[in-house]
């Protein structure tokens, strides 16, 4: 049966609520790089005419360059670490029966319901109980917290999709379990290993709630933007940060979360 | 035995040393295997997550003594939690925030899921990506966005003020509660979408060609059938928003003003310029409790109501 059937019948005022949708949720977001190309300290309309020099003073801007090397180097270590964990985590809850599953698997996701002020007041506790000065290490802890299970329910769905006979095969001609890993088990695993791993960046990348609290002397660039806020002249150089930062995100993630769905068989499977 | 998993080695032979005991226990063992893997995953997990907790609900019952702390256990903070009425103030109103923000974000969601789930035939993955692509982006740029928006000399009064259609700036946008509802409801949408479609997508679509087939018209059908099916998605999706936006406190404090400051916003005070840990570690106990109680209150209520449906 081919034909549209009366239930997937075209529904057009749906059709036009849909692109309204997706309007409100992009147009504001569109604000930072059309600010950023205005000849203007001011945001407000009208706007002034074009120019590049906002981006042009980022370039001096050591600050704010130190800053964005911070957040490589935190987002980078998180998303290996957490991407390690993910694979460990994943292949234990889907190829293994194990009594208890879904607590463990609860107690993994926790960090997804928890507000983040919560986790990082207690983890500053911690730090601070254990005598453990506040540095980027502290910071790549908490992010590597609310990377992991992230990191989880992007490498659930590859495992679970993935037939375990050729794990089996590699194990009956001969290999032993680290190189069929190496071997079999990674090669298939490798786009969903590399969305974890681009997802994961761009959580650490972005997330600023933890960081406050978590972070010493070093700021990452989160924190930069937050404390450039305060001051109403330094807001085109956050605008045109803000649109790199924002242009750079979406190509990552776009590129991740199709390389995490395609593959996975069914689009009934998204995770989170 | 269906032990299919990736173990090359035969299991061995009773061998008389412990060492080779535990082996054929381990390689027997699909848990122990299991667990072992597991391991790293949930020690760390569980550690960098209970140890911390513990700590701070410790911290809760001490006292701050100047720069020092004193560690005799006392409900002194929550006594003077429960008293003073600003706190109880900040939490009705972050509780009213998020639950403003909560219902209509997945009142805007839902027609959005409905119609991916539904009525998109092709490029399916593209409209996915699209719809929880923001939601990747940074957090502060998106509130910060909406500072802009609707700001003092912002995009709104400015533009308005360019049209022609009002002469002074509307004041009332900015630094209020409902510049935080309008910031969080953009800032969490995305989020939203996800359990909802997924649940939506879920369903039997011969329940729906066997509910028109038995005379039910469309908005009956939806009523009947649709929604009832997608009410996990929308409870998944309703307290994954609301738990996060009663404790956000980056939104209150770029767009909410003095009106607009939520608990959170409290909390992250007393770690900063109160100074005052162990009052702040007995509201954010304090906040837990009640978030997880209203949660849990939640999640009993609405399956009381599935039940009585089905």
């Amino acid at each position: 049966m081919k034909g549209v059937s009366y239930i997937r019948r075209p529904n057009r005022p749906l059709h036009v609520y849909a692109l309204l949708y997706l309007a409100f949720l992009y147009i504001p977001v569109l604000f930072l790089p059309l600010f950023s190309f205005n000849d203007s300290l001011y945001i407000s309309f009208p706007l002034r005419g074009f120019t590049t020099k906002w981006y042009a003073s980022m370039i001096n801007n050591e600050p704010m360059l130190a800053a964005l090397l911070n957040s490589v180097k935190v987002g980078a270590t998180t998303a290996v670490l957490a991407t390690i964990l993910g694979i460990f985590g994943a292949k234990a809850v889907t190829r293994y029966r194990l009594p208890g599953r879904k607590p463990v698997v609860f107690v993994i996701m926790l960090p997804l319901v928890i507000p983040g002020i919560i986790l990082g007041v207690a983890l500053l506790i911690l730090m601070s109980r254990m005598g453990v000065t506040l540095s980027l290490y502290t910071v790549t802890l908490g992010h590597i917290l609310i990377s992991v299970p992230f990191a989880m329910a992007t490498m659930i769905p590859r495992f679970e999709g993935f037939d375990k006979s050729m794990e089996e095969a590699s194990a009956d001609l001969g290999e032993n379990a680290i190189w069929t890993f190496w071997r079999v088990t990674l090669p298939i695993m490798f786009p969903g290993v590399l969305a974890s791993l681009l997802l994961c960046f761009t959580i650490s990348f972005d997330e600023f709630i933890m960081a406050f609290f978590l972070a010493g002397t070093d700021p990452t660039l989160p924190i930069f933007i937050y404390s450039q806020l305060r001051f109403p002249q330094k807001l085109p150089g956050v605008l045109a940060l803000g649109a790199c930062i924002l242009v750079i995100s979406f190509l990552v993630v776009f590129f991740s979360q199709w390389l995490r769905h395609r593959g996975t068989a069914g689009t009934a499977r998204v995770g989170i | 035995m269906n032990d299919s998993t990736a173990v090359t080695d035969p299991i061995p032979a009773p061998q008389k040393n412990w060492l080779g005991k535990i082996r054929a226990l381990f390689l027997r063992s699909e848990t122990l295997r299991g667990y072992t893997l597991l391991s790293p995953t949930l020690i760390i997990m569980a550690f960098s997550m209970c140890v911390p907790f513990a700590i701070m609900v410790l911290m809760s019952f001490w006292t701050q003594v100047g720069f020092e702390f004193d560690s005799t256990l006392t409900i002194a903070n929550y006594a003077q939690a429960a008293e003073r009425p600003v706190y109880e103030a900040l939490l009705l109103r972050s509780l009213a925030i998020s639950a403003t923000c909560t219902v209509l974000t997945v009142l805007l969601a839902y027609p959005m899921a409905y119609y991916v789930a539904f009525h998109v035939h092709h490029h399916k993955l593209v409209w996915i990506i699209l719809m929880t692509l923001p939601f990747w982006t940074s957090y502060l740029l998106r509130v910060f966005t909406w500072k802009i928006i609707l700001g003092f000399n912002g995009v709104i009064n400015s533009g308005l003020i360019g049209l022609g259609l009002i002469d002074q700036p509307l004041e009332f946008l900015l630094y209020s509660p409902s510049a935080v509802v309008i910031t969080l409801t953009h800032a969490w949408a995305a989020f939203a979408i996800l359990p909802i479609y997924v649940s939506l997508e879920k369903i039997d679509r011969s329940l729906l060609e066997a509910a028109t087939d038995l005379g039910d018209g469309p908005v009956a059908r939806f009523l009947r059938v649709t929604l009832p099916l997608s009410l996990p998605g929308v409870i998944a999706a309703s307290l994954i928003i609301f738990i996060p936006t009663v404790g956000d406190y980056v939104t209150p404090a770029l767009v909410g003003g003095p009106d607009g400051i939520m608990l959170a916003n409290m909390i992250q005070a007393q770690f900063g310029k109160v100074n005052n840990w162990p009052m702040g570690a007995a509201l954010a106990v304090g906040m837990m409790g009640i978030v997880a109680a209203i949660s849990v209150i939640y999640i009993w209520l609405t399956r009381k109501l599935t039940e009585r449906i089905e």
